[in-house]
């Protein structure tokens, strides 16, 4: 059984809100204890998606929750848009893909970077990723 | 609007990039770069990343642009002060920055730099002063 708690969503409209995203993920990361690496691999991870929500999304919302299991505590952050949509995600998952002129690392990277990765998206429904690091 | 200041060290430019960056930022430091390697005939820049808590693909990417038009330029790139943190967080990002030279600190990343610069002289016996 997973209880949480969540904070106000942040929306990323600017790469400013970019930055705001990071350093609130950062702070909650740091509450949690986790270690140096996995706070610097949640981050940039967030960062990854954050950037992506506004280069193909037209930017979204970021939604950060603490979530404790029986065992442990994690930090679980969604990115949510109205945009485009993505039609193949497998596809959109590998690495070096990219439509917007970016390196196309953003979802494969931010995936690898997380403990634990879901994302739901369809062509004109919007994209939701949500990803979770435990400690 | 904020700027990142670009100091002369010799022959080598250092910038130390102490904010979280972004976009903006980013692009006027590419070019507040190139102008000044130019104005300065410097032969080599040393960015200082050790002020960065993360490095993600927009800021691989600039580093990577900056080390490019560098080399065309007649200049090499040479980051330093990378945290241990985020080394292993870009290597899995996917992000290995294979087109830019490293060092551990400013010292030995001015000696690297140094050391090209004798090499280029020996060969081609021209003092660029």
């Amino acid at each position: 059984m997973e209880s949480m708690t969540t904070d106000r969503p942040l929306r990323v409209d600017n790469s400013e809100d970019v930055v705001r995203v990071r350093q609130e993920v950062r702070k909650r990361a740091t509450e949690i204890g986790l270690s140096l690496v996995d706070q610097t691999k949640i981050v940039t991870a967030a960062s990854e998606l954050a950037r992506n929500m506004l280069d193909y999304g037209g930017g979204g919302i970021v939604t950060l929750e603490i979530v404790h299991n029986v065992a442990r505590r994690g930090l679980r952050l969604a990115f949510i848009d109205e945009g485009p949509g993505i039609a193949d995600i497998e596809h959109a998952l590998e690495n070096g893909v990219t439509t917007g002129g970016g390196l196309g690392l953003g979802l494969g990277g931010a995936r690898r970077l997380s403990n634990e990765f879901e994302i739901e998206s369809a062509p004109g429904k919007g994209t939701k990723v949500v990803i979770t690091r435990w400690k | 609007m904020d700027r990142i200041p670009i100091l002369k060290l010799g022959h080598a430019l250092l910038v130390t990039i102490q904010v979280d960056m972004h976009d903006r930022l980013a692009l006027a430091l590419e070019e507040d770069l190139t102008a000044k390697i130019v104005s300065a005939k410097a032969r080599g820049v040393l960015i200082d990343i050790s002020g960065l808590e993360i490095v993600d693909s927009f800021i691989g990417r600039m580093l990577d642009n900056i080390a490019a038009v560098s080399r065309m330029l007649d200049a090499d790139t040479v980051v330093v002060g990378m945290r241990p943190a985020v080394a292993i967080t870009l290597v899995e990002l996917g992000l290995s920055l294979t087109g830019v030279k490293t060092a551990l600190n400013v010292e030995r990343g001015m000696t690297l730099i140094h050391e090209r610069l004798v090499e280029a002289e020996a060969t081609d016996g021209v003092d660029d002063d």
